[in-house]
């Protein structure tokens, strides 16, 4: 019977799923297994980038442009060097200034960015028009268009008048502020939901990854060729398992302090 | 069978060889074949279909409100065939040449229409070695082939050209953003004055995060423990960010004053070269700079889970009495405010990203919703300049308000102009 994967494909597919273990068990607490995964994927995703920035940006926003003789781009190839300076006390002053170019460059173009999607862009979805006459002709929850667009900006204006900063939420001020809120807050409701639902079928997909490793370790009657590999795989179950029971003796009646 | 599936039938099966024949004679007869450069595919028993009549009207011209890297091209489509002879056009390509006489460039394709005019904007990049590079300020010319089912069989339309692509100093479609930039740039100088001139006697009314963050500070300083300040996922250019910049400095000075210790791990490597400037001129502030460390601000990765997984590791091992995470989240937002809550540490938090407010909000002390994150730099700092600005914004939000019920009483009213004001175009 040939098992579902190579020996070197189930070989990472095992590692996959002790760094899922691993990080699940933060769920205990912190202990060994979680640190050492969390330290991998730090230093892993930390060396990833350097590559990735290197052919992403580096090379082709910058060495290959100055191969091509765009002789422009010595002007950020410039103030990169000057940001190395840091590394030396007496001219880390210098650094200040790519900062301040970087931050002045960003806040330029930010600023008409921002203005456009969310103040003027808004302005001109929310003036829509409302059939005054027409408002409650379905009936409170066959609502019409119109009863929804006049809630909407009803909503929009309340919120807007909560975000007021220059004067107290006192008397009929505040209460429209308390609409504006309770605007807020339902759709963070609404939003809530709808994300706890995305993360769980993150979940789903981790455990149906699981399940896998599962069966092609220990099989299942339902696949052919698994099955294979159950030795590794209650190494691995009971390896970690055995770590977490010696961690637990180990730091028992023991603070987060006395461990550091 | 339908009008159209008999057409493409039609061109692909043999047919009487004579009616054909007649077929073809009545056509050149009745269409302006001479007009039109017309490619006549015959098969292997001498039938033979015309190509369709070509589009007519061709123009090409500068695309408006751009950096001069396009052109816009306009065509009347071809007319349905009246004969049954005469192929259907399927689809239309868009050639482009930098002289009539080519080579010419297919630059796009449209599928064919009954729209009275069809519109093309043929776009490029600005670099020399992409394949999309458009050249301006460059004579350009353009035909339209109608395509059929048979891709030997199509009929070319009249030049268009020549046509240039002129880069634009103003765009006229956005408008509207100058306008408010220049209305709200006025407004914040006119309260900028009037901030100096009153000093920090402007109300400001309080925010709960923020009055909360001295109270965090000094129960870091009473357990002895320190306080992480998390920037978020944002870069430099982020405005979350930037407010949060302000906050830090803020936070370092009473840090420093207090004599306690502020972490702050980074996301990104720019934000961290100016995190550790706002921390080290916060100590500077407080007359401590001998107590500030480089190690208090450093970089982790770029990598959001490992980032996450390294902060969260942080919280628990050192235990911050304060957590405060003020700028640009994402999906890490609920794992760190949830680890937090674990660590029993007080948090505060405060994002502009509205999708990550609801985890704040359940998981934290304390959040600053949106725009109050802006706020609080003004609050804390009142400096003339912040508190200027922060007026400036709640003047500007009354006008907002007052543009939006005029605008939506107008537009009821029929009066839709007043709303296309406020339109962006591009």
């Amino acid at each position: 019977m040939n098992p579902l994967l190579s020996f070197g494909d189930y070989l990472w597919m095992t590692f996959a799923a002790f760094l899922t273990l691993a990080t699940f068990s933060f769920l205990y607490k912190d202990n060994p297994l979680y640190k050492f995964a969390e330290h991998l994927v730090v230093g892993v995703s930390a060396g990833y980038f350097v590559i990735i920035l290197y052919y992403g940006s580096l090379k082709t926003q910058l060495v290959e442009k100055l191969i091509n003789h765009e002789w422009v781009y010595l002007i950020p190839l410039v103030l990169g060097v000057l940001m190395w300076t840091r590394f030396n006390k007496k001219l880390s002053w210098v650094s200040r200034y790519p900062i301040a170019i970087y931050i002045g460059i960003a806040t330029g173009l930010a600023i008409p960015l921002e203005m456009q999607t969310k103040v003027t862009e808004q302005l001109e979805a929310m003036m829509v028009y409302i059939q005054w006459n027409d408002l409650l002709a379905g009936g409170f929850w066959n609502y019409t268009n119109s009863f929804a667009a006049l809630l909407v900006i009803i909503g929009t204006l309340a919120a807007l008048i909560y975000f007021y900063f220059s004067k107290e939420h006192k008397g009929w001020f505040g209460g429209v502020a308390t609409v504006g809120i309770w605007t807020l807050m339902l759709g963070f409701g609404a939003s809530f939901g709808a994300t706890v639902m995305a993360r769980i079928s993150l979940l789903i997909n981790r455990v149906q990854f699981l399940d896998q490793w599962r069966i092609n370790s220990v099989g299942s009657v339902h696949q052919e060729g698994s099955g294979s590999y159950t030795a590794i795989y209650w190494v691995v179950l009971l390896g970690m398992l055995g770590l977490l029971v010696v961690d637990l003796i180990r730091t028992k009646g023991k603070t987060e302090t006395d461990l550091n | 069978m339908n009008y159209y599936t008999e057409k493409i039938t039609r061109a692909l099966l043999p047919a009487n060889a004579t009616a054909l024949l007649v077929a073809l004679l009545l056509a050149c007869a009745t269409l302006n074949v001479s007009a039109q450069e017309s490619v006549v595919e015959e098969d292997a028993v001498g039938s033979a279909l015309v190509a369709p009549v070509g589009v007519s009207s061709v123009t090409a011209s500068d695309a408006p409100n751009d950096a001069g890297r396009a052109v816009v091209v306009t065509f009347v489509p071809a007319p349905v065939p009246q004969s049954e002879d005469q192929a259907l056009t399927l689809s239309y390509e868009i050639h482009r040449a930098l002289s009539q006489d080519g080579p010419w460039k297919k630059v796009g394709a449209m599928p064919s229409d009954t729209t009275a005019i069809m519109t093309f904007k043929d776009a490029g990049g600005r670099d020399t070695t992409s394949s999309d590079y458009f050249p301006t300020e460059t004579d350009l010319y353009y035909r339209v082939r109608s395509m059929t089912v048979d891709t030997a069989l199509f009929a070319e339309s009249e030049i268009a050209g020549p046509v240039q692509g002129i880069g634009q100093w103003w765009n006229s479609g956005r408008s509207p953003v100058f306008w408010f930039v220049l209305f709200f740039t006025i407004l914040t100088l006119v309260f900028l004055n009037v901030a100096r001139k009153r000093g920090d006697s402007l109300y400001i009314r309080p925010l709960a995060g923020i009055d909360a963050v001295d109270e965090a500070i000094g129960r870091a300083t009473e357990m002895g423990k320190p306080i992480l300040y998390v920037l978020g996922l944002g870069t430099a250019s982020d405005i979350a960010t930037i407010a949060s910049f302000t906050i830090l400095g803020r936070v370092s000075r009473k840090v420093a004053e207090y004599q306690t210790d502020v972490i702050v791990p980074c996301y990104d490597p720019i934000v961290f070269t100016i995190a550790q400037e706002t921390v080290r001129s916060g100590y500077m502030d407080a007359g401590r700079p001998d107590a500030y460390r480089d190690e208090q601000v450093y970089f982790v990765t770029q990598a959001q889970f490992a980032y996450v997984a390294a902060v969260n590791g942080t919280i628990l091992r050192e235990r911050p009495a304060t957590n405060i995470y003020l700028g640009k989240f994402f999906a890490e937002s609920l794992i760190l405010a949830e680890t937090g809550a674990i660590a029993g540490s007080i948090q505060i938090a405060g994002t502009d990203e509205i999708a990550q407010l609801p985890f704040f909000v359940v998981a934290c002390d304390y959040t600053l919703i949106g725009e109050e994150l802006y706020a609080a730099s003004a609050y804390l700092g009142r400096e003339p300049l912040l508190l200027g600005a922060l007026k400036a914004q709640d003047y500007a939000k009354a006008v907002i308000v007052v543009l939006a019920i005029i605008g939506v009483i107008m537009t009821s009213m029929g009066y839709e102009w007043f709303a296309e004001a406020f339109k962006v175009v591009g």
